[in-house]
């Protein structure tokens, strides 16, 4: 029948992506209309909000914006010399991320033991499969599907998502896998006589190349060693509290550092720009 | 009052179906949430047989599976294959009582249920959990429910 017949195409190749492109235009609908009771909700709750409580926001917002900007002052001077240093070891140093804010959909389109969700965002934006997804705490996901109205977004527990870890203190390479719950990631490619702490911190390495370098991924959990069991570790982003996601950009490109190393990573920014048009903010990765 | 095709209601019916299979849960009850759109769909075959059939079936089961964010066709075998036994039965089904009935929606939902989980095990490896019965379970259930809110729907419009 013609159902065998678009499984087994979709699942050898791409071909369908336009039909299913057609296909969420009816259905997308759906998923807004879903939304809306919890969407309005928030709405409801924002504009009943009292002035004071208004006011002791906007004054903590602005105490958190002051010291993250003196945070930057400092990172930028740390840039420039991790800029130098690169330069002195020849080495290629690689640009930025942009980020797009989007926001989840209150829907919930797969069983709960997997763990996929939908943003707001799509195509029109320029999200593209393979996206990196981070929250103000680490890295969320990537997006697994774009379409043009929203996307799907793999979250890095789902029990078919693995990404590349690095421990923080030492450098450790190893693989975080998803686990089907929310707040476990296990780390099953360790070996026994690996140098890995309760507490150590799991930053993203960069290999593979889907998820831009040193975000924070996850906290190794407390484990036992005789046990030789799996080590487990707790996700940093708020993955089942979380409205507001971020998709990144990353710019893949390494730039060849000049003998003028000072000069290179300026004019870089403004060609970035022009992909995604809601881009909100730019800001340098480390190394 | 002869030709109402009720295109409209029934459309309807089956959008407010696939609201309910999307809508967000806590945990307990998005592990127990039935195949809305699949029970709707057998009622209408059963219901009006000469309109609502295969293609219908096959349709919705397309946009499931976009909906669901599935490989496209896994939801359009699955409902098409379930459709086209309740329409090679629906005579004798309606002479079922409840109880009767009840039974053969189980096996459709199992059926359906069985078919996604091996299109799902061909392309990532599932796991089969005790958790699978329970849409089937709970579907069995609901289909009482259904049964009457439809058939509500369908005598209200005067739907033949």
């Amino acid at each position: 029948m013609v159902s065998i017949a678009l499984l087994t195409t979709e699942h050898v190749s791409l071909h369908l992506d336009p039909l299913r492109t057609a296909l969420s235009l009816v259905v997308d609908p759906i998923r807004y209309l879903v939304d809306l009771p919890s969407e309005t909700a928030g709405r409801i709750n924002y504009s009943i909000r009292s002035y004071s409580s208004l006011r002791d926001e906007n004054k903590g917002l602005r105490e958190t914006q002051l010291a993250n900007q003196i945070r930057l002052l400092k990172y930028e001077a740390l840039e420039k010399e991790n800029i130098r240093l690169r330069a002195l070891l020849e080495n290629s140093y690689k640009l930025g991320e942009q980020v797009l804010i989007a926001e989840l959909l209150s829907v919930n389109i797969t069983p709960p033991y997997e763990n996929i969700v939908v943003a707001n965002k799509g195509t029109r934006f320029g999200v593209h499969p393979q996206q990196a997804v981070v929250d103000t705490n680490g890295i969320v996901g990537q997006v697994l599907r774009a379409l043009p109205n929203s996307s799907e977004i793999m979250l890095i527990t789902d029990p078919n998502h693995a990404i590349p870890v690095q421990v923080n203190r030492n450098g450790l390479l190893t693989i975080a896998v998803g686990t089907g719950e929310l707040n476990r990631l296990k780390l099953p490619f360790l070996p026994d006589n690996a140098d890995i702490r309760p507490g150590d911190l799991l930053i993203t390495s960069g290999l593979g190349g889907t998820f831009p370098q040193g975000y924070p991924v996850a906290v190794v959990d407390a484990f036992d060693l005789p046990a030789g069991k799996q080590v487990t570790a707790t996700p940093k982003a708020a993955l089942d509290r979380n409205r507001e996601l971020m998709i990144v950009w990353s710019n893949t490109k390494p730039i060849t550092l000049s003998p003028d190393p000072l000069q290179s990573p300026e004019p870089k920014p403004e060609p970035a720009k022009t992909p995604a048009p809601l881009v909100i903010k730019d800001n340098a990765n480390e190394q | 009052m002869n030709n109402n095709y009720g295109f409209g209601q029934i459309i309807m019916t089956l959008i407010l179906a696939m609201c309910l299979k999307i809508v967000p849960l806590p945990d307990m009850f998005a592990l127990v949430n039935p195949d809305w759109v699949l029970l709707t769909l057998i009622y209408w075959a059963l219901a009006i047989p000469d309109r609502v059939g295969i293609f219908h079936a096959w349709t919705f089961g397309l946009l499931t599976d976009v909906l669901t964010g599935r490989l496209i066709g896994q939801y359009a075998l699955a409902y098409s294959l379930v459709i086209y036994l309740c329409l090679s039965l629906h005579r004798r089904l309606r002479q079922f009582p409840f109880v009767q009935q009840a039974l053969f929606i189980f096996f459709c939902l199992l059926l359906s249920q069985l078919l996604l989980f091996f299109i799902k095990n061909i392309h990532s490896t599932a796991e089969l959990k005790p958790t699978f019965w329970l849409p089937v379970l709970v579907g069995t259930l609901c289909w009482p429910l259904v049964y009457t809110v439809l058939r509500f729907v369908r005598l209200a419009k005067s739907i033949k």
